[in-house]
C-alpha cells in the first residue's frame, strides 16, 4: 500500500494543465515540421509556418496557443495499491481545473439549455481506470470544440467491413472541412459499444504522433486512412493542400457479434495534451 | 502580395479582393460570437437601438482568452463561423461589410455576401497568440454579463487574413480543395 495525498495530486494536475495550455507537445511540433516538407500548396506552407511561429511565441510568452482551451478531460490510471489521503480526489481534481483555468478562457456552461457559464471551466470530464501497481498515471487533454463539433459516430454492421470504416472516416473529415482547424489529428475508435467506441476515439488522440498502433493490421489501416484523408485536398485551414491530417490513430476493442461501431474524434492543429505519473 | 485594408470598409476597397488573397487589415473590429449575435439580432428585430455601429463595419467571431498582464487582450483566434450563419443576413442588411472567422459558410450566407457586397475572411485557427499581438486595444462595449462572449471593440494593426468569400462569388475553400484533391 502506498499513500498519495490528494493535495499533491491537485498541485501536479494544475501544473500539468497550465503547461499544456502554452506548450504544445514536442512530437506534435516534429510532425508539423515533417508536414511542412510534404505540403505542396504555398499558402498551406505559409499556414504551417504560422502555426510553428505561434507555438514558439506562445511558449516564450507563456500564453495559451489557442484561446479555446476547451474542456479539461482527465484520464487517471490508478494503481490498486494506492491509498488517497487528505481529502476526496474528485473535488481535488475539480479544484485543479479551477486553478489552472484562472488565466484561461472559461468555456463551460452549466446546462446545455440554460447556458449559464460556470465561471471557472469546471467540471472536468474524468475517467478512472483501476490498474495493477502503486502508481497513478494522469493524462490530460484540453479539448477545443472546433474539432469536437465535427466528430461523429456510427453503429455499422459487420458487412460494412473496412470499406465502411474508410467511407465513414473520409466522410467525417470531408464534412469537417476547414471547421476543425486542419491539419487535424484523426482519432478513430473501432468496436466496443455505443459509449465505448466514442471513448476509444478520444483515447486515440492521447497517443503521441509518430507512433503507429502496435497491431500490424491496425497500423496498416492507419496508414491507408491517412493517405486517403490527405488525398481529399482540404489542406491546412481548409484552403487546399496535401496535408489535411498529421496522423490517423486507430484504437480498437472487442465488440458484439452484431456490430462494427466506429467513432471519429477530430483534434485541431493545436493538441493540448500532457501526462505525468505519480 | 497582401492587400492592405482599413476599416470601415467600402465597396471600392473590396472590389479588388479575390478568394485566396492574403489581406492585412487595420482599424476597428467588433468581436462577437454566439450569445452576442443572438442578442444583437433580437435587438434588430425589435427595432431597438444597437450597442455598436454596423454600417461598413467588420465583425470578428472571437471569444478571447483573458489578457496577460500588460497585454490588451489574451490569445484571440477565430471560432467556427458556421454557427453564426443564422444571424448573418440581418447584419448584412444593416450594412456590415466583413466577417472574420474560420470554416465554411452556408450557401445562403455565400449568396447574401455577393448580394450585399461584403466579404468573409479567414483568420488562422490555432494562431491565437500571434493574432493577439496584432490587437492593440480591446474593450468590452456591450453585453459584459456574457463574459467571454461579450462584444469587444478591437483596434488591430496589420491583422493577417485570407479572403474566403469575395464579392464576386469566389470561395477559397472550394477552389483550394479542387486544386489539390487527388
Amino acid at each position: 500500500m502506498r499513500t498519495l495525498s490528494v493535495t499533491h495530486i491537485q498541485e501536479q494536475v494544475t501544473r500539468l494543465l497550465v503547461q499544456a495550455a502554452y506548450q504544445l507537445p514536442q512530437d506534435y511540433l516534429d510532425a508539423l515540421a515533417r508536414a511542412q516538407d510534404r505540403e505542396a500548396s504555398p499558402l498551406g506552407q505559409s499556414i504551417i509556418q504560422l502555426l510553428q511561429e505561434n507555438a514558439a511565441f506562445a511558449q516564450q510568452e507563456r500564453v495559451p496557443t489557442c484561446q479555446d482551451t476547451g474542456m479539461a478531460i482527465l484520464y487517471l490510471d490508478v494503481g490498486q495499491e494506492v491509498h488517497f489521503t487528505g481529502g476526496e480526489l474528485g473535488p481535488a481534481l475539480e479544484a485543479a481545473v479551477r486553478e489552472a483555468y484562472a488565466d484561461l478562457r472559461k468555456s463551460v456552461v452549466k446546462d446545455p439549455l440554460e447556458r449559464e457559464n460556470t465561471g471557472d471551466n469546471t467540471p472536468p470530464i474524468v475517467h478512472f481506470r483501476l490498474v495493477p501497481g502503486d502508481r497513478v498515471r494522469i493524462r490530460a487533454l484540453m479539448k477545443g470544440f472546433g474539432g469536437e463539433m465535427m466528430s461523429r459516430l456510427a453503429m455499422l454492421t459487420p458487412a460494412h467491413g473496412r470499406e465502411g470504416i474508410r467511407r465513414f472516416v473520409l466522410e467525417t473529415v470531408e464534412r469537417a472541412g476547414p471547421n476543425a482547424c486542419p491539419p487535424v489529428i484523426v482519432g478513430v475508435g473501432l468496436g466496443s459499444s455505443f459509449d465505448g467506441v466514442a471513448s476509444l476515439a478520444k483515447q486515440a488522440l492521447l497517443r503521441p504522433l509518430g507512433q503507429a498502433n502496435p497491431a500490424p493490421h491496425l497500423a496498416q489501416l492507419e496508414a491507408e486512412l491517412l493517405e486517403a484523408v490527405n488525398a481529399l485536398g482540404i489542406g491546412p485551414q481548409g484552403l487546399g493542400g496535401t496535408v489535411t491530417a498529421l496522423a490517423v490513430h486507430v484504437e480498437s476493442a472487442p465488440t458484439h457479434i452484431a456490430a462494427l461501431p466506429v467513432a471519429v474524434n477530430l483534434n485541431c492543429s493545436a493538441p493540448r495534451r500532457a501526462e505525468l505519473t505519480l | 502580395m497582401h492587400h492592405r485594408l482599413t476599416t470601415p470598409l467600402t465597396d471600392e476597397a473590396l472590389a479588388p479582393l479575390r478568394a485566396g488573397d492574403p489581406v492585412l487589415l487595420s482599424g476597428v473590429l467588433y468581436g462577437a460570437r454566439d450569445a452576442a449575435h443572438a442578442r444583437l439580432v433580437e435587438a434588430i428585430r425589435r427595432g431597438e437601438p444597437l450597442p455598436i455601429p454596423l454600417a461598413g463595419q467588420v465583425i470578428y467571431y472571437v471569444g478571447p482568452a483573458p489578457a496577460k498582464p500588460g497585454w490588451p487582450i489574451g490569445p484571440a483566434g477565430p471560432t467556427t463561423s458556421g454557427r453564426m450563419d443564422p444571424y448573418t443576413l440581418p447584419l448584412l442588411e444593416q450594412g456590415v461589410k466583413g466577417f472574420i472567422g474560420k470554416g465554411s459558410r452556408s450557401p445562403e450566407v455565400r449568396q447574401a455576401l455577393v448580394t450585399h457586397r461584403a466579404v468573409y475572411l479567414a483568420a488562422v485557427g490555432g494562431a491565437a497568440a500571434l493574432l493577439a499581438r496584432q490587437i492593440r486595444e480591446s474593450r468590452v462595449v456591450a453585453y459584459p454579463e456574457l463574459g467571454p462572449e461579450a462584444i469587444r471593440q478591437l483596434t488591430v494593426v496589420d491583422f493577417p487574413l485570407i479572403v474566403v468569400n469575395d464579392i464576386h462569388g469566389g470561395d477559397a475553400y472550394q477552389e483550394g480543395r479542387r486544386r489539390y484533391a487527388r
